[in-house]
């Protein structure tokens, strides 16, 4: 479960609305069940009262959100900020996205989210969700009370969390934590130890599933163009569905590369996929490489960054040493 | 009705596959889907399928013909590949009745004879729902999982498996499988019929209603105040439209091949900007006037035209899949008046 509860949010957040500090709140609306969560903006302290919540199932990173909601309005919003949201925040900033006045944000901890879908699998008809602890208690229908163990149902992202600290808030509720060493290198690593044809089969297997829904995209705050290419019938590229394998991967591909140097790993694209592909696996590589080519990179860090594939320095890598790396079996 | 014990049902399968191509939902790391059957491949237990079934009748690509340039000619090439017979298995109540659905609007004149050839081809074996889930409310829409339609439905106990024959597609290939079915009184499938009639009772959506829906609301309902909100944090996404069992809207394309022309159609999504955009500009210019006409036609118009049937059938996919967790049942429950609050 989580550190602090819903009720410190829904405290700070009318706090900040009597005070006049916001006129609104972006934040986690309760559904029909424990777990079905919509992002939703809230605007009288009744509302929060009543919907507000805050739980294991409040994955969704208001960030994107920011652009949108603060075209509405010249009053300032309230959002709360999750660690690994504070990263797509900085880096919307830097891409001068939206307006940073406009925005009261505050940083508040995070235990990792739990992973619905993960849970569904071996578990369907679900009455109620109780979190006690390292523990979820999944209670069914029809086949009594389930216990799990948290670490094991987390979203991917989370098991590997690359960062409990916040970059960006204007205050923050409980102690700041640590960027972490996480694993989440691992999987890439994996993949770059395969042949070509290997890697090709894995990534054929994974994009094949694609129905082209454009979740992935839709939900990713480094996607923020006001019309996708992809959306655009005078592109030429323009493909509602993906007609051969070739269309299927080359979407993903031209996504990968349009958001490299700017993806925080926030994970979110593999998050919402309704066809559990790994789509973070394409970024992360990117991020593996921008480190190796280039030293340390994480976008989001702070505002104004440069990102080492939009700043020449003279060291830079030749094209051609790519080669040599193994990464091509040719 | 006939019956055939459980640690049979490879041999049904089996015998099934003789004379078709047999699709039946399998287990997959991302959740069931169909697939297939060959010897070692187990039916799923998984409650429903993440892609709906009406896959097999109006694919998400198909093409519809090639033109074929030499000179001045233009040769015209029917490319319809769907001519075999194939059987689906396992299909639950929700996506037989959503076949209801789409024939109404593919079979509907002028008929759409893509989609017809595939009807035509398929046999469809329904199975009773017997752990329904939190997230299905086919009662809404007057579906009975306990009875569901099909070619033959069937029912599952702890050892057999009841089928009977609905239809004269269903019957003939009923007794094509008499030798390895022995004959059973339609009593025998009572007890399980019973068992999964008092679950549907008690899900939590069981009360989900739709009064406030139907022929003739649209003037009381498309300026309801309540679509702002529900709409706010919709990403635009085609996820909900892609995995309803009833969605059914499509574009036409063509691809240049260098000497000529594939026409070819894929599903599209009211969710979308370009959406049905036509040369005055676009007629829905708003996300939420992109939300609300996807809930308008499933509740509003589709009944108005199609004698009051619902455009939904209460799978629940779309409650699983929305990436931000907004779905039908929230719209109605919303705009559904009292009843439903």
């Amino acid at each position: 479960m989580q550190e602090i509860t819903r009720d410190v949010l829904v405290n700070k957040a009318s706090e900040l609305m009597s005070a006049g500090t916001v006129d609104r709140v972006l934040g986690w609306m309760r559904g029909e069940f424990d777990y079905d969560i919509t992002p939703a903006v809230f605007s009288t302290e009744e509302e929060l009262k009543n919907n507000f919540v805050w739980n294991d199932f409040c994955g969704a990173n208001f960030s994107k959100y920011l652009i949108r909601e603060t075209q509405k309005s010249e009053n300032k919003v309230l959002v709360f900020l999750k660690p690994c949201d504070t990263y797509s925040f900085n880096q919307l900033l830097t891409e001068h996205r939206f307006d940073r006045e406009k925005v009261y944000a505050v940083g508040i901890p995070c235990n990792g989210m739990v992973d619905m879908t993960e849970i569904k699998k071996a578990n369907e008809a679900i009455k109620a969700i109780e979190e006690s602890g390292d523990s979820i208690v999944v209670k069914t229908l029809y086949d009594g009370d389930v216990t799990l163990d948290r670490a094991d149902v987390l979203l991917e992202r989370c098991k590997n969390c690359k960062s409990k600290k916040h970059v960006a808030y204007d205050e923050l509720i409980g102690d700041d934590g640590e960027i972490i060493e996480s694993a989440r290198f691992d999987e890439v690593a994996k993949l770059e130890k395969m042949t070509a044809d290997e890697r090709y089969a894995f990534w054929q297997n994974e994009l094949s599933r694609c129905i082209r829904c454009n979740a992935c995209r839709d939900i990713c705050p480094a996607c923020t163009c006001e019309k996708c290419v992809f959306d655009n019938p005078n592109s030429g590229v323009e493909n509602k569905a993906p007609a051969d394998s070739f269309e299927e991967k080359m979407f993903h591909i031209i996504r990968a590369f349009h958001v490299a140097g700017r993806c925080t790993d926030c994970g979110e694209c593999s998050r919402v996929c309704p066809q559990g592909i790994p789509l973070h696996l394409l970024n992360r590589k990117f991020i593996s490489d921008i480190n190796e080519f280039y030293g340390e990179y994480q976008a989001g860090s702070e505002v104004g960054n440069r990102a080492p594939i939009v700043n020449y320095t003279t060291e830079d890598l030749e094209p051609g040493e790519a080669v040599g790396r193994g990464g091509i079996d040719a | 009705m006939r019956k055939i014990s459980l640690d049979k049902l490879d041999l049904l399968f089996s015998e099934i596959a003789k004379s078709a191509k047999l699709y039946l939902p399998v287990d997959t790391d991302n959740g069931a889907k169909y697939d297939v059957w060959e010897d070692g491949k187990k039916l799923s237990d998984a409650l429903n399928t993440v892609r709906s079934a009406k896959d097999f009748f109006f694919p998400q690509t198909e093409n519809l013909m090639d033109f074929k340039m030499s000179g001045k000619n233009i040769e015209i090439i029917d490319t319809r590949s769907e001519c075999e017979d194939f059987v689906v298995f396992g299909v639950r109540a929700c996506d037989v009745k959503s076949f209801e659905i789409l024939d109404r609007v593919f079979l509907a004149d002028p008929v759409d004879t893509f989609y017809k050839n595939r009807r035509e081809h398929g046999v469809i074996i329904s199975m009773a729902c017997n752990k329904p889930a939190e997230t299905c409310f086919c009662k809404t829409f007057g579906i009975d999982a306990s009875e569901p339609c099909g070619d033959i439905a069937t029912w599952k106990t702890d050892d057999a498996l009841f089928l009977d024959a609905k239809t004269e597609k269903g019957e003939k290939l009923l007794s094509a499988l008499e030798k390895i079915t022995e004959a059973a009184k339609d009593a025998d499938a009572e007890p399980q019929k019973a068992l999964i009639k008092e679950r549907l009772a008690r899900l939590p959506l069981a009360e989900l209603e739709t009064s406030a829906f139907g022929n003739g609301k649209t003037n009381e309902l498309f300026n309801a105040p309540e679509w702002k909100d529900l709409s706010e944090s919709c990403l635009g996404c085609g996820t909900c439209t892609f995995v309803c069992p009833t969605c059914q809207c499509y574009d036409i394309k063509d691809f240049n091949t260098g000497n000529g022309v594939k026409r070819f159609r894929c599903w599209d999504s009211c969710m979308y900007s370009e959406f049905t955009r036509m040369a005055h500009g676009n007629n829905r210019l708003s996300q939420l006037e992109r939300f609300r006409q996807r809930f308008m036609h499933k509740l509003v118009y589709y009944p108005t035209n199609n004698d009051g049937l619902f455009s939904c059938v209460g799978c629940g996919r779309c409650i699983n899949k929305c990436p931000i967790n907004m779905n039908i049942v929230k719209v109605m429950k919303k705009l559904g008046g009292k009843k439903n609050g």
